[in-house]
């Protein structure tokens, strides 16, 4: 039945390309539709309500025009949050995808010896839910059963102390890596699959040992895996959350209602009845992560050339 | 390597072994050692019956969110991927950028916007309220383009029109077998996120009824802490055990499908 069929010609094709345009967004129409009620409606929507203000005593809110964008520069508790996660992103990140970088490079060189199970373990925590993953660690760091506090007591004093006001961004930065490593890792490690095997025999003609091979064939295959991954990195940095939000209840004095920018928005909205504030620093942080996520994809484009 | 095999599977390790423990072995003896009494099995009929049940009642909620969100996410992220990938429509260029702009958008800044806008429609509080933003996933659809360019030449969608059938048929009779590695993908990672969010429906809902494990968990962990507590950490552990298993095995059944749907993803990249 298929053999009959030959390339289409020119006309057929110019046919069915009115068909292609109904038939197109026949597929697609379904996903724009629900796509614009769940990202663009709310998008405009929080623009909208970020151009207001509450009147507390009046009732009733006044436009405000960029009001509250200048209230957000000038905010210290806002830019306290951001420069947490700022260092937070300066620090966790490179940790994380270099651990995965390694991870995949070890797995790749095939040396290792059962690599499929290394993959899967190392990849097992992305599988565990945020919120189990942060109750988990917060249970290890605390110091009721915890194992630090079973450390502490092995060395007979409170030398480690995870969720004191010097240790708690840390603890969360560990608690990141733990989740995300494995995942990265996979991302990385499916780069190197795509290297053409040939490309690796011809390196090892050449007289290129494994770093070498590593270095000059294999890391700029894996240059856009990298791109994508700090990408995603810099994004979950941005919008730090769920750990701790959820470590908050263990400590409240060291991890405060502002301790990242999205907390910060949290709370605005639901303890303090600020909405339309809560949109301006959501759209604020929107647009320095779009802004960021941007300039590092740019300048990995620019790399491979 | 094995250090951080060691690093990956301590915490893991001690959920386990703390998941056989009673609430008083949990306090008195160490982390990574076996309590005087094995409860494990206790431990899981007490997590079910506790507080009428409402742990089953999550369970029940979390797979309704997911079959559903995950679900349609994988359906509409295959048919868009697809349509982007085999047909030359105007606006093409114009769905491709936005999807990839939303995908650097930070869904968090999203939520309470989201939250506000569902609460003028009366949706919050209502499972649809966790339910549709599930549905879009925009990485999904870009998977699925990405592997529909690949694996479906458009010479077998052209002999398929010759034989008189439509498109919707040529895409559910002769394409979708094709495709089925990269779904298989989408719909795990989909499952994935809908299994584990917590912080859509931490905003979107507050009738406990209607949690999902993550939010129920936490809130049982949150118990425990206050004046006149009256601490569940055994459940916690033991609920936190439950909440992972389904998933694991999901992971290592499917391994060589979303594996190899991974890797055909990249080669564009």
């Amino acid at each position: 039945m298929t053999s009959t069929a030959n390339p289409p010609s020119p006309r057929a094709s110019r046919a069915h390309t009115q068909r292609h345009h109904r038939r197109g967004w026949l597929f697609v129409a379904p996903f724009a539709v629900v796509f614009a009620l769940t990202f663009l409606a709310p998008l405009v929507y929080a623009f909208g309500l970020s151009l207001f203000r509450d009147q507390a005593f009046f009732g009733g809110t006044v436009f405000v025009g960029l009001g509250n964008y200048t209230q957000a520069l000038g905010d210290a508790k806002f830019w306290e949050a951001f420069l947490r996660v700022l260092l937070f992103l300066a620090v966790q990140v490179p940790i994380m995808l270099l651990l995965a970088l390694v991870a995949a490079f070890a797995i790749d060189s095939a040396r290792l010896h059962a690599a499929g199970f290394f993959r899967i373990v190392i990849f097992l925590p992305y599988a565990v839910p945020g919120v189990v993953a942060v109750l988990m660690w917060g249970f290890i760091y605390g110091d009721h059963f915890g194992l630090a506090a079973d450390l502490n007591h092995l060395l007979g004093r409170d030398v480690v102390e995870p969720l004191s006001g010097n240790w708690a961004l840390t603890s969360i930065g560990n608690i990141v890596t733990w989740e995300f490593v494995g995942y990265n890792m996979l991302i990385f490690y499916s780069a190197l699959k795509v290297v053409p095997p040939d490309q690796i025999e011809a390196a090892a003609i050449d007289g290129a040992g494994a770093l070498r091979t590593i270095v000059s064939v294999k890391l700029p295959a894996v240059r856009g895996a990298i791109v994508v991954a700090t990408i995603f990195s810099i994004i979950g940095s941005f919008q730090l959350f769920n750990e701790p939000n959820i470590l908050r209840v263990l400590v409240p004095n060291v991890i405060t209602t502002n301790y990242t920018p999205n907390m910060y928005a949290y709370y605005l909205s639901f303890s303090g009845q600020q909405y339309n504030y809560s949109a301006t620093v959501a759209i604020v942080m929107g647009v320095i992560t779009a802004v960021i996520a941007y300039a590092v994809q740019l300048r990995g484009k620019r790399k491979e050339m | 390597m094995s250090l951080y095999l060691l690093y990956t599977l301590i915490p893991l390790v001690w959920l386990v072994i703390s998941a056989t423990k009673t609430q008083p072995d949990l306090l008195s003896t160490p982390g990574l050692s076996f309590g005087g009494v094995f409860a494990l099995f206790d431990n899981i009929r007490q997590t079910f019956t506790y507080d009428n049940g409402v742990f089953l009642r999550w369970l029940g909620n979390t797979l309704l969110y997911v079959v559903v969100g995950a679900g349609g996410a994988t359906i509409l992220a295959t048919a868009a991927g697809y349509g982007l990938a085999k047909y030359r429509f105007r606006g093409r260029q114009a769905v491709f950028a936005v999807v990839l702009g939303a995908i650097a958008v930070p869904a968090t800044a999203l939520a309470v916007p989201t939250f506000l806008l569902f609460s003028r429609l009366g949706l919050t509080d209502t499972p649809l309220a966790v339910i549709i933003p599930s549905l879009i996933s925009p990485f999904g659809l870009y998977l699925i383009w990405v592997y529909a360019t690949d694996a479906i030449p458009d010479e077998m969608m052209e002999a398929a029109r010759i034989d008189g059938a439509g498109e919707i048929r040529i895409f559910l009779a002769v394409t979708l077998r094709q495709l089925v590695p990269g779904i298989v993908t989408v719909a795990l990672f989909a499952v994935v996120s809908t299994w584990n969010n917590y912080f859509l429906p931490l905003i979107m809902l507050s009738d406990p009824n209607w949690f999902p494990l993550t939010v129920g968990l936490n809130q049982w962990s949150a118990q425990a802490i206050g004046a006149g507590a009256q601490p569940i950490y055994h459940l916690v552990i033991t609920g936190s055990l439950l909440t992972i298993i389904p998933l694991v095995i999901a992971f290592l059944f499917l391994q060589r499908f979303w594996q190899s749907g991974l890797t055909a993803g990249s080669v564009k990249q």
